[in-house]
């Protein structure tokens, strides 16, 4: 039993799982034990002083915290669908054209190579309500009064997304197009010939066989949900009046600047099984259409 | 009417092209003019004056630093590219594990691999700091080297586990009944044949080690070890701005990477889909 356990495979998964194990396993169960802990930065002791499940009805009582949540919900859920909306438009655009369209494509990763920290820095650029690109352009055109994107309650949520939007769009585009260059050409003949609109072969055909591309995008993405916090951060640092406020920069502000790391971690945890439950989602999703698609 | 479709295809087309390009293009320029320009209304597009100020101030040529950023582009290069190549060598095991291996628990070993991938930065952040501060090992190259290998680790598995799928598995066997052992079969067949794959697992890694902001910014404390995407913060004051120099540093960013991925744009995305599909 032993001699099969060190055998070939789990030697060379052995590796990996050690650098997983002390990065990210064995911190996590460091972070669930202080989310029991009155546990602050500032006073070492604490993190011996056991409050039992405290942190997290605090949690549960912390209004502010409900709304960075429900705001965390409703910002993936926006940002997600539009990416995937405006990444399968752009792909079906690209796939139409015929001349130089591996130039576009190149083109179309782009925003890809930015980091999140520099995308937010050039759109806190562009929306500067003062030297903003945008309100320049606005100003050609007569609009005088300069118009407080990221300084405005609503529009700043709404800068934010168009930032994240920006950068993340591409992936699906690219994934999306692979899979739209991987369609057989017959059935959609087949279809067409048998009197079907162009709606009816898209629904019927393009879709289906898109579906798999659309949970690996999915997939993908969802492993790095995270990063916006990066944009935020640098845009907006959950202001104004903590309107733009997500789980991951309340993290950040009770655990580093209030140094409440008991409370933080507790919010961690949250923020993480949201994390891991998209992914998982996404993830079976993805291996079921797989299935789907290998029967047809 | 089929005239004008197409013109406003092409229209749309256009109009994306300009959606996806400007902000960058708005950064490039601002990075080569003086700071009071970019104030200037209406935005002028064409620098009245070109200028490398900012970039002989950030590499010291005049002898004043306003941003240590050699330092700092010195740190991310070497720690990119020694987390990518252990990261690669780590991952490229484990990925030809999961495609050539049949072994208990294989599907739940990999997606739990691809879930720890999945824990946001900041989330790990706070353990992390108090674990390296423990160690000793906080503000070190080492330190920050040793996150991004296990960052990476999950998705170069991913991505290699997808090549090497698509090599068929008789190449070895062929290879292996002609007297070579299964390292010698891997190293001479397999790995050559996986090779451009590989290259672009070890670009996406390098890409993600080279713009990650979250974790670096609590791991790296000062110059001896912050990377540029810390470094940018620099120029960011408690009131005031410099954009100008942003800009400039941003380039700096942004040059390496483009480079890299128009490499092995390809292969990045058939690596994606592979992997992915044909599971």
């Amino acid at each position: 039993m032993s001699r099969k356990f060190f055998s070939g495979p789990f030697i060379l998964i052995l590796p990996s799982i050690l650098a997983i194990g002390f990065v990210i396993i064995i911190p996590l169960i460091f972070s669930f034990y202080t989310s029991f802990t009155s546990y602050k930065l500032t006073r070492p002791d604490s993190l011996f002083n056991f409050v039992g499940l405290r942190n997290y009805e605090r949690l549960i009582d912390n209004t502010k915290f409900w709304y960075a949540f429900g705001r965390t919900i409703l910002f993936l859920a926006v940002v997600l669908n539009l990416e995937l909306l405006f990444g399968l438009g752009i792909a079906l655009l690209i796939n139409k054209i015929t001349w130089g369209q591996r130039t576009l494509r190149t083109i179309m990763m782009f925003p890809m190579m930015f980091s999140p920290i520099l995308v937010g820095f050039q759109w806190k650029y562009i929306f500067n309500d003062n030297i903003g690109l945008l309100n320049n352009f606005l100003y050609l055109f007569g609009y005088e009064s300069a118009i407080p994107w990221l300084i405005d309650k609503y529009l700043a949520m709404g800068s934010i997304m168009v930032a994240e939007i920006w950068a993340n769009t591409s992936i699906f585009a690219i994934l999306l197009l692979a899979g739209l260059l991987g369609i057989p050409r017959d059935p959609i003949e087949a279809a067409r010939v048998d009197g079907c609109n162009s709606w009816q072969v898209f629904k019927n055909i393009t879709l289906p066989f898109l579906m798999p591309f659309i949970f690996i995008a999915l997939t993908i993405r969802s492993l790095d949900v995270g990063r916006a916090y990066d944009i935020v951060h640098i845009m907006t640092g959950g202001g104004p009046a903590m309107r733009t406020e997500l789980l991951w920069t309340m993290i950040a502000r009770i655990g580093y600047k209030d140094a409440n790391m008991g409370f933080a971690n507790a919010m961690s945890y949250v923020s993480i099984i949201l994390s891991i439950a998209f992914t998982y989602y996404f993830f079976t999703k993805l291996v079921q259409a797989r299935r789907d698609l290998g029967q047809q | 009417m089929k005239q004008i479709r197409k013109i406003g295809f092409w229209f749309l087309v256009l109009f994306l092209l300009i959606l996806i390009c400007l902000p960058g293009i708005w950064i490039f320029v601002s990075a080569f003019r003086p700071n009071p320009e970019i104030l200037s209304k209406p935005a002028n597009w064409i620098p009245d004056r070109w200028t490398i100020h900012q970039f002989t101030q950030m590499f010291s040529i005049n002898g004043y630093v306003s941003v240590p950023a050699f330092k700092y582009l010195m740190n991310s290069v070497i720690i990119s590219s020694v987390s990518t190549v252990i990261a690669i060598t780590i991952g490229m095991m484990g990925g030809y594990a999961f495609a050539r291996f049949n072994f208990r628990g294989k599907n739940s070993i990999f997606l739990s691999l691809m879930l720890a991938r999945a824990v946001p930065g900041i989330s790990l952040s706070l353990p992390l700091f108090i674990l390296f501060a423990k160690l000793g090992i906080i503000n070190t190259s080492f330190g920050v080297i040793l996150v991004y290998v296990a960052m990476n680790v999950p998705f170069t598995i991913w991505l290699t586990d997808g090549f090497f799928r698509q090599i068929p598995k008789e190449m070895s066997e062929v290879a292996r009944t002609d007297g070579c052992t299964r390292l010698q079969a891997f190293w001479n067949v397999e790995l050559p044949l996986a090779g451009p794959g590989i290259g672009a697992a070890a670009i996406f890694a390098f890409l993600l080690s080279w713009n990650e902001y979250a974790l670096a910014s609590i791991i790296t404390r000062t110059v001896h070890s912050k990377t540029l995407p810390i470094g940018m913060m620099d120029y960011l004051d408690e009131f005031t701005i410099n954009w100008a120099g942003m800009c400039a540093i941003a380039v700096v960013m942004i040059v390496p990477a483009l480079v890299l991925t128009f490499i092995v744009q390809k292969h990045l995305v058939s690596g994606l889909t592979f992997g992915g599909v044909k599971g």
